[in-house]
């Protein structure tokens, strides 16, 4: 057994995990944050996506011990503290952007790194960008759709 | 999987010797390695994780070569290539998808070689040198057929220098599940001639095709490469797609990396 | 003005924003105290004779509890199938044992053989590895031509040449139909594959069995569409447990298609393991055990002929179609194949005579079963591509063809010649509506400004129709369905005016809460938010059947109205009673209860707290309280149709096919959710351009599963698809339902893979190319195999 600890969703935590504890397993079976899921075992499915260091990752394909000192946030992070919801889980709800809900998580996590890394994504940007996550309700419509909204909404409104 | 001990060293001599006890097993970005220990198709003592040795981790212009650190992700790599190679960032930036390159590595990626990894056909169509931990090692002497290379047990991959060509293109043809390279070839003009790298496309893993790379030493257009047949044999079939249209789709999209060069 | 509230407002989702913060509670979220893990050890091999289970080793290991085998279940029966089809000579089907784990012999790979409860998963699978297996290999049934031929292998013995049940629809019709076509001035004739597909909810399937024998009481928490189905199934015919003491409970579930109705092995294996070892055992899917576990769909092998006049005017039909049932019956893999398949061959035309032949065989493969459109898809994909090749063949334009053919708004109701009827609909109208919207108009320019880039491009349209609403119970009673296909809802009014429904269905991501709860405000005219809605617990809702099928409005939200039509009738009679009025002059609306002709209200709130209160009540006529139970068992089965179209752009030297427009008209009747079900026609489409563009379950010779991860099992992707112009502005409501609906949810993937496919032949045989038939997948390297001839 590994000692590790790490920051996640701004909480310090610490933990006692098997070499092969993968760091979704230890958010949700450990940390108790079910929000991130596990959908596939190939790296394909990416309902795992957590940010890592600010930067999109599979939590399953990442061991606990990897993310030692890491700032971590998950799905239950993106939220305000107040539960406000981001501008991108908004837009999803506005635009009808989930179903079952169950790659939900995952999709926006790579929302918001997406619009981190580029704030006015065209639409085949917001697919391009969605190749390793998989949803098997929407038809990804009416996510790339919430993704535009939001983009929009979180963009500074440019000086005239 | 299997358990095993997990190591991070933080320097490359400990990650040496890390590596120098019985069954370990060094982790690059695990893109690869992490789905393969789940299948349980390995069975590490020790784990040495590579991602905490800060000193292999750039990407920097030196010269006429890039130089890439063996734990560089493919994403540093699609956004810090940008403008000193674009044709490998362009490679890089078609790899996986954003999480897989956050993660991902150069040195990960070609000490696995898989056959239809797109790195392995930019390192030889650039003509790169593969440095490691103890000497260093030619494109072309370093990938020997599928998963296999020229690399020893527990050499670490520290460094990939690429002398940047004149002109480069990557152009995958990608396999519609795995979205990997079901055809990739990179094609790489430089002042001393051509070199084409095809990942995806043979049993025996990536290769140079070298009678396009004469026709376009002697002619850089993508006309020169029309008289030209690839043979089938050898190639793979599968589910999705003979070897007869992986060997078709070699010389087309040898064709248009060179138009978009 | 769009509205607000109620029925037709695109209100948004109340499940949305649990989902959204990680906070939704699916199966696998749960864990109980003192909870253990199972892991099945799998067949490795496609057919072959089971000569030792070996446990002892794997019984010894750290952390194991036990080591189960067929041996410790010879208490336990079979998985059921849920419908006795009859064959054309009136012979029950065979029925071979489906046994919860391996008995003798092996039938897929995948196939459970053992079952390893540990304190860990880990554990689970690495006590599993030491389970000494030993198989003498059989020659595998893959190929269903070979299978039937008689003198090839058998998956079970007691089943000839592994034909299930040779099905005639309609058996009457046969010989009238050779005979048409024998006779018609022109025929064609069409052999064509359905693909396999695997249903692949992102959530793979999960159990958790929780026996306490303080009480007797067993909990089975359960990824599941159909709570109720599973526990009358688990426990009268498996297990023996009596229903008031098997609690089921489906919690969130992450997307199911079809792939959650059935009875699983793996969730009587956790039930019987928990009974054996007093403690809760759970059993989670990796993605790769759900390939191989996971019940398959579709798989059909069909030769279809369409006798035509000279004029167009279909003549006659018949089909002839091997179904893949794979190794065992699943519960109801003998309907999907027959009677949700054969029915659906009229699709939107006026032709005579019809002849269905369903040939149904066991193969060493997953077992087959209900894939979102179960049967219609299959229907739709086969008619609708014969009807395109008959046009090509007749020079007479695709889209005329089949307006010629239509059932005209006049028709209705119109009785097909295999045997549904038809209650409204208007094929014209919808016809005239894709067009407008897919801009056909402006194809042929697309198509010169593709062919200038060096692109083929390709128009493919098509029309559809299924049955949802499933099912009038003694309609199907008599076809040999085995239980009855009614739904359930309570309705219960609290005294603070706010209320529960508890409904028999189980959403999976249609957003049933949001939905119904729209419903019941409509009906009462209160907010929606003072309604909550309860399913998947058949510990909190009354008997139902489940969602599955597109039946959930149509007979789950008839149930609901129906409940709530009680209701509303009690709380007039308490009104009547607080206004002295006569109760026939009682309205509600609003919330309010009004007298006519006079100034009296009293609002919904006093009249529910006069229920629970009965102060002043007339308890001498009514009792106290204002709940309501009702099943609603539907007269006849609900028929959306639609009309859709394709463009695709094919790269003609990699034989890339991309969609580059996609529409879709649908008549659904009335409609609840404008927002919900244009997601519901999106989500179809995309499944359905998966089955035509990527989707592809392939075994090798050996039987094993090659597209076994989504590694070579091509999930369709953002990138793989278009936005999607849908309208569900044509409407011809369903006739005999309270709401008017016909539902919606399979739509998309019954009406897409023959306009995909249509639009690729198109493309295919544009500039100078001619290609005359390609199957699905349409994948770049069949394209390109086709075009070289």
């Amino acid at each position: 057994m590994t000692k590790v600890s790490m920051t996640v969703n701004g909480k310090a935590v610490s933990g006692e995990v098997e070499g092969r504890t993968l760091l979704a397993t230890f958010l949700r079976e450990d940390l108790h944050l079910t929000g991130t899921h596990i959908g596939c075992d190939t790296s394909q499915c990416g309902a795992c996506v957590v940010h890592v260091d600010g930067q999109a990752v599979k939590a399953c394909t990442m061991f606990a011990a990897e993310a030692e000192g890491a700032e971590v946030t998950t799905i239950e992070g993106i939220a305000a503290a107040d539960g406000t919801m981001s501008p991108v889980q908004k837009a999803f709800q506005e635009h009808h952007g989930l179903q079952c809900g169950f790659c939900t998580p995952g999709m926006v996590m790579s929302a918001h790194a997406l619009l981190a890394e580029n704030p006015d994504p065209s639409e085949a940007e917001i697919r391009e960008y969605l190749q390793g996550n998989i949803c098997r309700c929407t038809g990804y419509h009416n996510i790339v759709k919430a993704i535009a909204a939001a983009a929009a909404e979180m963009r500074p409104v440019a000086a005239e | 999987m299997y358990d095993f001990q997990f190591a991070r060293p933080t320097s490359l001599d400990e990650a040496v010797k890390a590596l120098s006890a019985e069954d370990a097993q060094a982790l690059g970005g695990g893109q690869t390695l992490i789905p393969t220990l789940k299948q349980r198709l390995a069975a590490p003592e020790v784990l040495v994780s590579l991602t905490g040795i800060r000193e292999l981790r750039f990407v920097r212009r030196d010269g006429d070569t890039l130089r890439v650190g063996g734990t560089a992700t493919h994403g540093m790599v699609a956004r810090e290539a940008a403008a000193e190679f674009p044709g490998l960032a362009g490679m890089a930036v078609r790899i996986g998808d954003p999480a897989v390159r956050n993660r991902g590595t150069i040195g990960g990626s070609l000490a696995n070689n898989d056959p239809s990894a797109c790195y392995p056909a930019a390192v030889l169509a650039a003509n790169a040198t593969v440095v490691t931990n103890s000497r260093e090692i030619a494109a072309d002497e370093f990938f020997d057929g599928m998963f296999t290379t020229a690399l020893d047990e527990g050499e670490i991959i520290t460094e990939v220098r690429f002398p940047i060509p004149e002109r480069a293109n990557y152009q995958k043809f990608e396999q519609p599940a795995s979205h990997f390279a079901l055809v990739g070839v990179m094609v790489a003009k430089h002042a001393d001639g051509v070199r084409v790298g095809v990942t995806g496309a043979s049993e025996d893993g990536v290769f140079r095709w070298t009678e396009a790379e004469d026709a376009l030493s002697g002619n850089y257009a993508p006309e020169a490469v029309d008289g030209l047949t690839v043979s089938a044999d050898g190639m793979i079939g599968d589910l999705h797609g003979t070897p007869e249209y992986r060997a078709h789709l070699v010389k087309v999209l040898t064709k248009r990396a060179v138009a978009a060069s | 003005m769009p509205k607000d509230f109620g029925i037709g407002a695109s209100s948004k989702r109340r499940e949305d924003v649990r989902f959204l913060t990680g906070k939704g509670r699916y199966t696998d979220d749960i864990n109980l105290q003192g909870q253990l893990h199972g892991y099945f050890v799998r067949s490795e091999v496609a057919h072959g004779m089971l000569k030792r289970v070996a446990t002892e080793a794997a019984a010894a290991m750290p952390g194991v509890h036990r080591v189960f085998t067929a041996a410790d279940l010879e208490s336990a029966g079979g998985l059921p199938c849920g419908w006795q089809i009859t064959d054309r000579f009136g012979n029950p089907m065979h029925e071979p044992k489906h046994p919860v784990l391996a008995e003798g012999k092996v039938r897929h790979v995948g196939e459970p053989i053992a079952f390893v409860v540990a304190d860990t998963v880990e554990q689970a699978r690495d006590a599993a590895e030491a389970v000494e297996v030993e198989i003498e290999d059989l020659p595998p049934v893959l190929d269903m031509k070979a299978a039937v031929s008689g003198d090839g292998p058998l998956v079970h013995d007691e089943v000839p040449a592994n034909l299930c049940f040779d099905w005639g629809f309609v058996e009457d019709n046969r010989d009238a139909v050779d005979e048409a076509i024998r006779n018609a001035p022109h025929v064609t004739t069409l052999e064509l594959v359905n693909n396999r597909l695997v249903a692949n909810p992102m959530e793979p399937r999960v159990a958790i069995a929780d026996f306490d024998a303080s009480t007797g009481d067993h909990t089975l928490y359960l990824t599941s569409q159909n709570p109720h189905l599973i526990r009358l199934l688990m426990g009268a015919f498996v297990l023996g447990i009596p229903e008031h003491k098997l609690r089921v409970v489906a919690p969130d579930v992450g997307g199911a298609f079809g792939s959650k109705i059935f009875l699983y092995n793996e969730e009587v294996a956790c039930m019987f393991a928990s009974i054996q070892l007093r403690r809760p055992v759970k059993w989670a899917s990796t993605r790769s055990e759900a390939f191989v576990s996971d019940k398959h769909g579709r798989d059909h092998v069909t030769k279809i002929e369409l006798a035509l006049d000279d004029d167009g005017t279909f003549l006659a039909l018949r089909t002839d179609t091997l179904a893949n049932l794979g190794a065992y019956l699943s519960t109801i893999g003998s309907v999907t194949p027959t009677y949700l398949h054969g029915t659906l061959m009229a699709g939107n035309y006026k032709t005579p005579l019809i002849y269905v032949n369903v040939r149904t065989v066991f193969t060493n493969t997953v077992p087959v079963d209900a894939y979102r459109g179960a049967g219609r898809p299959e229907a739709t994909y086969q008619l609708e591509r014969v009807i395109d090749k008959a046009a090509r063949e007749l020079g007479i334009d695709p889209i005329e063809l089949r307006r010629r053919n239509f059932v005209q708004p006049e028709d209705f109701p119109y009785a097909t010649p295999v045997a549904v009827e038809y209650d409204t609909g208007d094929y014209g109208a919808v016809l005239d509506k894709l067009i407008e919207i897919a801009d056909l108009a402006g194809f042929e320019a697309r198509r010169k400004q593709s062919e200038a880039n060096g692109l083929l491009r390709g128009l493919g349209v098509n029309t559809y129709i299924e049955a949802c609403g499933i099912a009038p119970s003694n309609l199907v009673g008599q076809l040999g369905a085995r239980a009855g296909f009614y739904d359930s809802a309570t309705v219960r009014v609290n005294a603070t005016g706010g209320l529960v429904v508890m409904a028999g269905t189980k959403a999976h991501g249609q957003g049933h809460e949001t939905t119904f709860a729209q419903v019941v405000a409509e009906m009462i005219g209160i907010d929606e938010t003072m309604i909550e809605v309860v399913q998947g617990d058949t510990a909190h809702t009354p008997m139902g059947m489940g969602s599955s099928g597109s039946r959930s409005i149509a007979v789950g939200g008839s149930a609901v109205v129906r409940a709530t039509e009680k209701i509303i009738n009690k709380a007039k009679k308490i009104a009547a009673h607080l206004m002295e009025a006569a109760e026939a002059d009682v309205d509600l609306a609003d919330g309010t209860f009004t007298v006519a002709g006079t100034d009296k209200t009293v609002a919904w709130g006093d009249v529910c707290l006069a229920a629970y209160v009965p102060h002043n009540y007339p308890l001498e006529d009514l009792e106290p309280g204002l709940e309501e139970t009702a099943f609603y068992d539907p007269a006849n089965f609900t028929f959306p149709a639609g009309a859709y179209a394709c463009e695709v752009e094919i790269d003609p030297e990699t034989g890339k096919v991309r969609i580059d427009r996609f529409a879709a008209a649908d008549d659904f009747g009335n409609v609840i959710n404008p927002m919900i079900v244009e997601g519901q026609v999106h989500g179809g489409i995309a499944q359905g351009i998966g089955q035509a563009l990527l989707e592809n379950c392939a075994y090798d010779e050996n039987g094993q599963l090659i597209s076994a991860s989504y590694m070579d099992y091509a999930m369709p992707r953002a990138s793989d698809l278009p936005m999607y112009v849908v309208d569900h502005s044509c409407q011809t409501p369903c006739t005999h339902n309270p709401l008017g609906v016909k539902g919606c949810g399979e739509a998309g993937a019954i009406g897409s893979p023959p306009a995909v496919v249509n639009a690729v032949l198109d493309a295919l045989n544009s500039g100078g190319h001619k290609v005359d038939h390609i199957d699905m997948p349409v994948s770049p390297s069949r394209v390109w195999q086709a075009m070289q001839g």
